[in-house]
């Protein structure tokens, strides 16, 4: 935080919660608001911030009305406004309602759109939020669940929420676990206390998978996490009773879900999103329908994630539509290779490459089988001929 | 729009703290800050020590006069920093090396800043699999309508398609199809479906000119770049766009379909519209001007110019323009014969009975001619101001382009034009008898047909006919700016030269020519056949352009006291 500016520091709350799968900001905002008005109090409070925004996903209506009742009500109550308690501190939070964007909850996209522009990310560096954030004025952007927090751990004191979760991955956070598992639902957890396994089977968690139903694939993380195969094994490094750390070798399933583990294995927990696909689904429509999404979403504004989130789309399309190639599962990682890694201005490249890449790197017999079917078929279309 | 040369000793400048970066391998030692978009200092970014390195990397969005976007992505480059240790001090390799950390990922060259030490990679295999997989993506949509495209010859697409391009594409979707032949505004036509979003044209409008008129509408691969609805983009700047849009999205209405670039000659010359004095480029084919572009001088105009000058070069080409040289009946039809004539009438004429009305649409060496033959024949001279309306990026409201070289020399009133008045009472009491008049019509400024009546000899030089050259004695036809070489001293002093893009019609000339023709047969003494020549005389005899030389203007031109 550039607190030798001079300029004054703003707070953002980001819930425009967009990410496919993902469900929990929405059920503090609709359960708890003065949950996360109370930590955005502290966070102001704390770091010299008079003017707060609640950035709200536009299609979170009722979501809006709530938090601007809540705040209302916080002001009522004297813990919002001109001299809160008594204090000498003052402090306004705006509900400001987006229009539609999944790329508005990048954080400069967020900023853009909150000074009434088109979200573009903004390029880092030199736009860092903390230095050059709203009104190019030093910006803390925080999640919804984030800020929450911030109230609990002034609650019960840094030591004891530390205590929550496992030595690296304090705290608790909140999993939306959907798809084909009985129990559907958020459930809130101490961070790397539950597996993957316990979360999709234990009955107080998914309960398992439909009758007869085996599990073929999990989205760890929303959709733009890379995607876990039961049966992969991964390497880890976890720290026993004794204090030493030891290498193991885990089924993917018995990754206790934190941040360090799920990252070790490749992907990401990233929004708390757990989609479960057992083997009635196909991955390949699966993807195609992903890609929908991202191709719908680029903003457009740098070459690789515009232009390449739409040719994945297409090309996926052709694929589920009877006109694939075998050769398309080659095809598609090639172009999902070119997106990620820096290559763009922000997370989004990585965010609708890396399904393409896992998707296809650990399914891709079906890829393949699916568009050899089409070319036996000849239902290939003119255009995608196989090259001679 | 600083740094002008000048002949004036600069103050020192102060030291500047310069940082050592290794590109491709070379070490170059590069200023800590450099000069941004707007010319403000801003940490040196790797573009610009890439440039510093003579190491060209490759962008579309990228332009040194427009603020960075970032957003091509083709100018990705690698890069690493000097390793530190727990200590914060570098770390060294086993043979006394610094140790480089690479960064895992790329970085914007455009938009990165340098920090001392660091090291740029921007030949290695990644980052030319990095650039062909972004001309890739910009092609996918593109209509590869080339054979059709004006910009073709001078395209950024075609030109990185011969580093970074395939052979055959892989690309099997259908493209997206976007508007084409979208009417911008009176000068601009777009075809969304070439555009590559680089927003180079949105930029220039809303942070140079200050019209925020163009910006992109749709998302993702549909995103189409437009004007507001029903609001011409109409700027008098608008046409910079066209030579910023690095491929044939943005074309001139004027250019269009008229020339294929690779035929065009350019050169170097300047605006003659305003005392500004852009400098262009003049593309020309088979002795016809197809059009004008702004040649670069961050001292005048750094890389625009306006609209209305870039279009006023038609009249350059109009069937009425004056072809023949004209005397009295009889005179022969000779410049020879002709200039003899009037050599030998102006010889005889008595001191004081000599007007001349010069323009300062003439060059510095005509009016340095000019100047010499009323000093010969004790002749008052004044020139007439044209004005118009100005701006504040580059018009200037005197439409004149040599107002100042005018005044330096002698030429002008003060103000310019506050001599017209005597002319006329001169002429009206019979003292003028002769009245010579240059690129002007005096007939509109106070001399008028009834005025010029009473002379015994009038003398006009024009390259369109007017009424002072159809009651003129004697017509001598000169020429544009783009039909000769010359100099122009503009409103801040600096003074330019330009050369000769076409010849003129018929029997008009140089005025430089024939003017020096006629002072040598008036005053018998030999004079340079040439601008050169004449403008070193310029330099000798006047005090503002002392030590200046014609090769010392160079392409940019020099700054003079004024």
């Amino acid at each position: 935080m550039d607190r030798k500016s001079g300029k004054p520091v703003y707070l953002i709350c980001n819930a425009d919660e967009s990410e496919p799968g993902t469900f929990k900001d929405r059920q503090i905002i609709h359960k708890d608001p003065h949950q996360l008005l109370e930590g955005m109090i502290i966070a102001s409070y704390a770091n010299d911030v008079h003017l707060a925004y609640i950035y709200i996903r536009g299609e979170f209506v009722e979501g809006a009305k709530i938090l601007n009742r809540a705040i209302a009500e916080a002001k009522a109550a004297g813990f919002l406004g001109r001299n809160i308690l008594g204090r000498g501190y003052d402090l306004e939070i705006h509900v400001h309602r987006g229009a539609g964007a999944y790329i508005c909850g990048e954080e400069t996209g967020l900023i853009e759109s909150l000074e009434g522009k088109r979200p573009y990310p903004r390029i880092k560096p030199p736009y860092f939020p903390a230095v050059l954030g709203l009104y190019q004025c030093p910006t803390i952007v925080n999640n919804v669940e984030t800020l929450c927090h911030v109230k609990h751990i002034v609650a019960m004191g840094g030591a004891e929420y530390a205590k929550l979760g496992t030595p690296n991955n304090t705290g608790t956070r909140i999993v939306c676990l959907s798809g084909h598992v009985r129990r559907p639902g958020y459930y809130e957890i101490e961070v790397g206390k539950a597996t993957l396994r316990e979360l999709i089977f234990d009955p107080a968690f998914g309960n398992g998978l439909r009758d007869g139903r085996k599990l073929k694939a999990v989205i760890p993380g929303g959709v733009s996490a890379k995607l876990f195969k039961p049966g992969e094994k991964v390497k880890l490094k976890v720290r026993g009773p004794d204090g030493k750390e030891a290498v193991s070798e885990l089924d993917v399933l018995d990754l206790p879900y934190d941040f360090t583990s799920v990252n070790a294995a490749g992907s990401m927990s990233g929004s708390g999103a757990i989609i479960v696909l057992d083997d009635s689904a196909d991955l390949v429509e699966a993807l195609a329908n992903i890609s929908v999404f991202f191709a719908h979403e680029s903003c457009g504004q740098c070459t690789p994630c515009r232009e390449g989130s739409l040719w994945l789309s297409k090309a996926l399309n052709r694929l589920t539509g009877g006109g694939g190639r075998a050769r398309d599962a080659d095809y598609l990682v090639k172009i999902a290779d070119n997106i990620p890694g820096g290559r763009t201005i922000c997370a989004f490249g990585e965010a609708c490459s890396w399904p393409v890449q896992s998707f296809v790197g650990k399914f891709k017999d079906e890829f393949v089988a699916k568009g050899a079917a089409d070319e036996a078929k000849g239902s290939n279309r003119d255009g995608a001929q196989p090259a001679t | 729009m600083a740094n002008a040369s000048t002949i004036q000793t600069a103050p020192p400048a102060p030291a500047v703290e310069k940082i050592t970066v290794r590109v491709d391998g070379r070490v170059v030692l590069v200023p800590k800050l450099m000069p941004d978009w707007s010319g403000k200092l801003a940490p040196t970014t790797m573009i610009q020590a890439c440039q510093a390195a003579g190491v060209e990397v490759p962008h579309y969005c990228y332009h040194p006069s427009l603020p960075v976007a970032g957003n091509c992505r083709m100018c990705l480059v690698e890069f690493g920093t000097p390793a530190l240790g727990p200590d914060r001090k570098p770390v060294t390799n086993a043979d006394g090396s610094v140790a480089i950390n690479k960064s895992p990922r790329p970085a914007i060259a455009c938009a990165t800043p340098v920090s001392p030490g660091m090291e740029l990679y921007t030949d290695t295999p990644a980052v030319k699999a990095m650039r062909q997989g972004v001309l890739e993506f910009l092609l996918i949509n593109h209509p590869l309508d080339c054979p059709i495209c004006d910009q073709a010859g001078e395209c950024k697409l075609q030109e990185y398609s011969v580093e970074y391009g395939q052979s055959a594409t892989r690309f099997v979707e259908a493209k997206v199809h976007k508007p084409k032949t979208v009417d911008l505004g009176p000068r601009i036509m777009l075809d969304d479906e070439r555009c590559i979003l680089c927003t180079r044209c949105i930029r220039f409008t809303r942070d140079i000119v200050g019209d925020d008129a163009l910006g992109i509408v749709n998302r993702g691969s549909y995103n189409t770049i437009a004007a507001y609805p029903g609001r011409p983009f109409d700027n008098n700047y608008t046409l910079n766009t066209v030579d910023l849009c690095p491929v044939g999205a943005l074309t001139s209405k004027d250019f269009r379909f008229q020339m294929r670039v690779w035929f065009l000659k350019e050169t170097k010359s300047v605006c003659p519209g305003c005392a500004t004095g852009c400098n262009i480029l003049i593309g020309s084919r088979d002795n016809r001007i197809y059009r004008y572009t702004p040649r670069e001088n961050a001292a005048v105009n750094g890389p625009w110019m306006c609209d209305t000058g870039r279009l006023d070069y038609k009249w350059i080409g109009r069937e009425d323009r004056l072809k023949e040289v004209r005397g009295a009946k009889g005179e022969g039809r000779s410049w020879s014969a002709i200039l003899a004539n009037i050599a030998g009438k102006l010889k005889h004429a008595p001191a004081g009975s000599v007007a001349i009305v010069a323009s300062a649409r003439l060059t510095n060496e005509e009016l340095y001619l000019l100047r010499k033959l009323a000093q010969r024949l004790g002749a008052a001279t004044d020139t007439i101001p044209h004005q118009g309306e100005g701006d504040r990026l580059l018009v200037n409201v005197d439409k004149n382009p040599n107002t100042l070289g005018a005044r330096l020399l002698g030429i002008s009133a003060h103000p310019p034009g506050a001599n017209l008045n005597d002319f006329a009472a001169g002429i009206r009491d019979g003292l003028i008898k002769t009245l010579i008049v240059f690129r002007e019509d005096v007939t509109r400024f106070g001399l008028g047909a009834d005025l010029l009546g009473r002379l015994e000899t009038v003398i006009a030089s024009s390259i369109l006919p007017n009424e002072t050259t159809e009651r003129a004695h004697y017509v001598l036809p000169g020429c544009a700016p783009a039909e000769k070489r010359g100099s122009f001293t503009n409103a801040q002093g600096r003074v330019q030269r330009f050369m000769k893009a076409v010849e003129p019609p018929g029997e008009a000339r140089p005025e430089s020519e024939f003017l020096r023709e006629l002072l040598e047969q008036v005053t018998g003494r030999p004079l340079p056949a040439n601008p050169e020549g004449l403008f070193n005389l310029v330099a000798a005899e006047i005090p503002a352009f002392a030590g200046v030389t014609w090769a010392a203007l160079g392409d940019a031109g020099v700054t003079v006291p004024i």
